[in-house]
């Protein structure tokens, strides 16, 4: 219901601010008033109105690139019946439902997703999701913090930069202490062998390990690490950047996860720049009166007949009030949706065959580019479907993409970016939709930018013939 | 059900059983009453320092949820292990199977709590 302020409601606030009127309580004061009428262009019709804008969108060219780019946005096929479902008129909405009980479609449909994360990460309770895999870690945070009452939390080095920087954002709010743990520089993972020794003081709340890890290497804790996670009572946090890797590898839950957070945009979702993506959530029985945000349950009503219902709530800002768990209270329910019936289409044999499908790709991928002469595996560790690339000595990450973006090839991400000793290394990723003729284009381009930069060194980078192949 | 003589009782409808340095606390036949099926109680953690009146919890009932204040101030010794699967034990036996976190007592209990026959006056007032 909406309940709008009374006379007596704004008199008092406008008694309280100290001021006689609503005109007074909004006037931009002179001093920084335009005092002129906005430069806005006139208004335009609407057929000139979309040439102008398809003029604008025609400068965007990125469609015309081949793209091996990843690192927490994936390339995925999306079968035509994601958007001829998710495009009716009856589920058209990006936001949650209210009044939510007469949205029995909706909510099914988000019990259906709930039911989805709940299988691919193992564990028992799921929300309808969150904003991003990023807000998802560190609503998960919270619910460790408020869990063990302890006010420090490890994160792996290999968790996604920009997990790690939404983490650290919520932390300072919170005031909680976010420690790093030592990266393993040979295998690309996170030294969690160091793990036993530091989690002895019972300090942390949860230790946050991603896998595949932002390197694209697998990288989950071993059984003496994972005993020393349960015997000091740490929440383990795993976190799945790329949810597709949930189709071929074993689950967070069968890797230790008491709570596993992620991104599933590529399920059925577009890479966007900026999103809207979809975070989820799922945890443990042990958590489920923590798991922040909304969650359906399924029941039967007054009749006895099937229905569906937002269950749970006494967790949430409407009743809780200042004492909620999180001030999360909303949904990516269209992103959801999207990602419930790709999920729903391609089934699990089909989501088997496209995460294997991916395995392969990368490997392929990851074999020509390091055909090419000076460019070589960066870690040693298994991957999905990303993988580190070292390119040759006396250039660097930044130099070789700038000579493929020229050549309209999107060669990966520069590590350097984010880890300043990763300069000379590219994350490379390839998907189901990363064909022969690309990395044929890619491998090519590699090998040109390469004698290029070495023309001008006295020795060459290798001894081998410069044969680029495909 | 009648408040046993031998409890303190705060006006937050919690009850506490001194003897000794140890004061055992939980809720009220009157509280749980009021509260309906009580569904799930989020008690202190053991090891936790408490200061009187303190929020530190929470019930949970089909109708509402209401917060916890500790009538003493301490550290928190022991929790009922039984209330994290059977919460209804509250509403079966407030002041005896149902009791919830005992405390070791720092300080004076709290001169503010009730005798018996005063909270019986309160909830009958109330």
């Amino acid at each position: 219901m909406y309940a709008p302020h009374t006379q007596s409601d704004i008199r008092d606030m406008l008694e309280t601010v100290g001021v006689a009127s609503l005109e007074e309580l909004l006037r931009v004061p002179d001093a920084i008033a335009l005092g002129e009428p906005l430069a806005v262009p006139r208004g335009l019709p609407e057929l000139e109105l979309q040439r102008t804008i398809s003029a604008y969108a025609a400068q965007n060219d990125a469609a015309g690139y081949t793209s091996f780019l990843g690192a927490g946005s994936y390339r995925h096929y999306i079968p035509p019946v994601v958007p001829a479902i998710a495009m009716r008129g009856e589920f058209l909405t990006a936001y949650t439902p209210y009044q939510a009980e007469v949205s029995q479609g909706y909510l099914q449909a988000i019990y259906e997703w709930q039911s989805y994360v709940c299988l691919l990460t193992g564990l028992d309770l799921s929300n309808a999701s969150v904003y991003d895999g990023a807000t998802a870690l560190a609503e998960a945070a919270i619910m460790a913090v408020n869990a063990t009452g302890r006010r420090a939390l490890l994160v792996s080095p290999a968790v996604h930069p920009n997990y790690r920087a939404v983490l650290r954002t919520y932390a300072r709010g919170l005031e909680l202490e976010v420690d790093e743990l030592q990266f393993c520089a040979e295998e690309g993972t996170s030294g969690l062998d160091s793990l036993p020794a530091l989690l002895a003081e019972k300090r942390y709340a949860a230790v946050v390990v991603q896998s595949p890890n932002f390197f694209g290497c697998v990288d989950v804790p071993g059984d003496s690490t994972r005993t020393a996670i349960e015997a000091s009572g740490t929440v383990l946090i795993g976190v799945v950047a790329e949810a597709m890797s949930l189709g071929a590898l074993v689950s967070p839950a069968d890797w230790g996860a008491h709570i596993a957070v992620g991104e599933a945009q590529s399920f059925g979702n577009p890479v966007a720049y900026g999103g809207p993506y979809v975070g989820f959530i799922a945890a443990n029985k042990e958590h489920m009166r923590r798991i922040p945000g909304r969650l359906v349950g399924r029941t039967v009503d007054g009749t006895g007949k099937l229905a569906y219902t937002l269950t749970l709530q006494a967790r949430e800002q409407h009743i809780r009030r200042e004492k909620a768990t999180s001030n999360i209270c909303t949904n990516q329910a269209h992103c959801a949706l999207c990602a419930t019936i790709y999920l729903a289409a391609v089934g699990a044999t089909g989501l088997r065959r496209c995460a294997t499908l991916n395995v392969e790709r990368a490997h392929i991928l990851a074999e020509r580019v390091t055909r090419v002469p000076g460019f070589s595996r960066r870690f040693g560790a298994p991957v999905f479907n990303e993988i580190a690339i070292r390119v040759p000595d006396g250039t660097s990450a930044a130099a070789v993409l700038a000579g493929l973006q020229e050549r309209r090839i999107l060669g990966g991400v520069d590590l350097g970016r984010w880890y300043p000793q990763l300069a000379d290394s590219i994350l490379m990723t390839a998907t189901e939709l990363t064909t022969d003729g690309e990395i044929e284009a890619l491998t090519g381009a590699l090998g040109a930018i390469a004698s290029g930069a070495i023309g001008g060194h006295a020795a060459p980078i290798s001894g081998e013939a410069s044969v680029v192949r495909a | 059900m009648a408040n046993p003589e031998n409890l303190l009782y705060s006006k937050d409808h919690e009850w506490a059983k001194i003897e000794g340095d140890t004061a055992t606390v939980g809720i009220t036949d009157y509280a749980q009453n009021s509260l309906g099926d009580i569904v799930y109680v989020e008690l202190p953690r053991v090891g936790q320092t408490i200061a009187p009146h303190a929020s530190i919890g929470v019930v949970e009932s089909v109708k509402a949820v209401s917060e916890l204040f500790s009538p003493v101030g301490g550290e928190v010794v022991e929790i009922n292990p039984l209330l994290e699967k059977d919460p209804a034990a509250v509403n079966r036996d407030a002041f005896g199977e149902g009791w919830m976190y005992r405390v070791k007592v720092s300080g004076d209990p709290a001169p503010d709590l009730l005798s018996a026959a005063d909270y019986e006056k309160l909830v009958t007032t109330a």
